[in-house]
């Protein structure tokens, strides 16, 4: 049977670092999934990971076992990965004018009929990436925590650790910033 | 166009693409060598942040010290003019050897 995570955070509070492997190795995939919403480049989101579980070894100690560790490491996450955006929010260099032809053919089949266009996947990833890297940092974690991964306001101000009103605003403005960069990307072909 | 349902479409197709959760080969263990690796320690780095730490308490003595010379300092008449005071600089070490 394998050691609970109890068990192993006790172990390497004693000093036996080995144990801390085993936990890695339990939540890796949930870190990188987590990751990979905020870094397109593969060695983004290795230095990503990496950073959370060192960040997550060296404050083992400030963790109470009131909540999953797994709830403590994943806030630790979103906060790594908002950190990652704020810093790299210069690199936002993505524009909005030259749009690749399948994204193009994407949106001209949208203005054409917006009911019948949930097909052609890597179109619409495209431009959702495209779209999202406008964003600023703010306003990209708040709009994948709630828009994309479905979570709750409270559930955002844990993670993010901001107050539940600071989520609603940051909310509120996220949508708008996001309404202004569809806004201008479809303006001169499409509105 | 639409973008109330351009912004619902995206959304939707970007809550559908799950991201990949695929962990490199044996990176848990990139990530203990880095763990277990023997600490090195950047003396000049250290240096400087003692530095940088000393800043503030020594910047409240001077403080306190030129207050405190401010307050206690002797209020002497000014001289009256430049041969005065030249006279005052050179007889004041008489002053003080005869006290």
């Amino acid at each position: 049977m394998e050691p609970s995570d109890t068990e192993l955070i006790a172990a390497v509070r004693k000093g036996d670092v080995s144990q801390f492997e085993p936990l890695i190795a339990r939540y890796q995939p949930r870190v990188f999934a987590t990751a990979r919403r905020y870094a397109r480049r593969e060695d983004e989101v290795q230095d990503i990971v990496q950073e959370v579980f060192i960040k997550a070894f060296q404050k083992l100690d400030s963790f109470r076992a009131e909540a999953p560790f797994e709830h403590w490491l994943m806030r630790m996450t979103v906060r790594t990965c908002y950190d990652f955006l704020r810093s790299h929010q210069r690199n936002r260099e993505t524009t909005l004018t030259d749009l690749s032809d399948p994204e193009v053919d994407w949106l001209e089949r949208f203005a054409a009929s917006p009911e019948d266009n949930a097909n052609n996947t890597d179109a619409t990833k495209a431009l959702i990436d495209r779209v999202m890297a406008q964003l600023s940092p703010e306003a990209r974690l708040v709009i994948t925590l709630l828009e994309i991964e479905d979570r709750s306001v409270k559930e955002i101000a844990q993670l993010t650790g901001w107050s539940v009103p600071l989520v609603k605003v940051r909310a509120f403005r996220a949508r708008a910033q996001m309404k202004k960069i569809l806004e201008t990307l479809t303006r001169e072909k499409y509105l | 166009m639409d973008l109330e349902k351009l912004q619902q479409q995206l959304m939707a197709a970007a809550k559908a693409a799950v991201p990949n959760d695929h962990v490199p080969y044996a990176f848990e263990k990139r990530i203990m060598e880095r763990l277990t690796a023997p600490l090195t320690v950047d003396v000049w780095a250290l240096w400087g942040n003692w530095l940088w730490r000393a800043v503030t308490p020594c910047a409240s003595v001077m403080a306190v010290l030129g207050i405190w010379v401010v307050v206690t300092m002797h209020n002497e008449p000014e001289p009256q003019n430049l041969e005065q005071a030249i006279e005052n600089t050179i007889m004041s070490g008489d002053d003080v050897a005869g006290e």
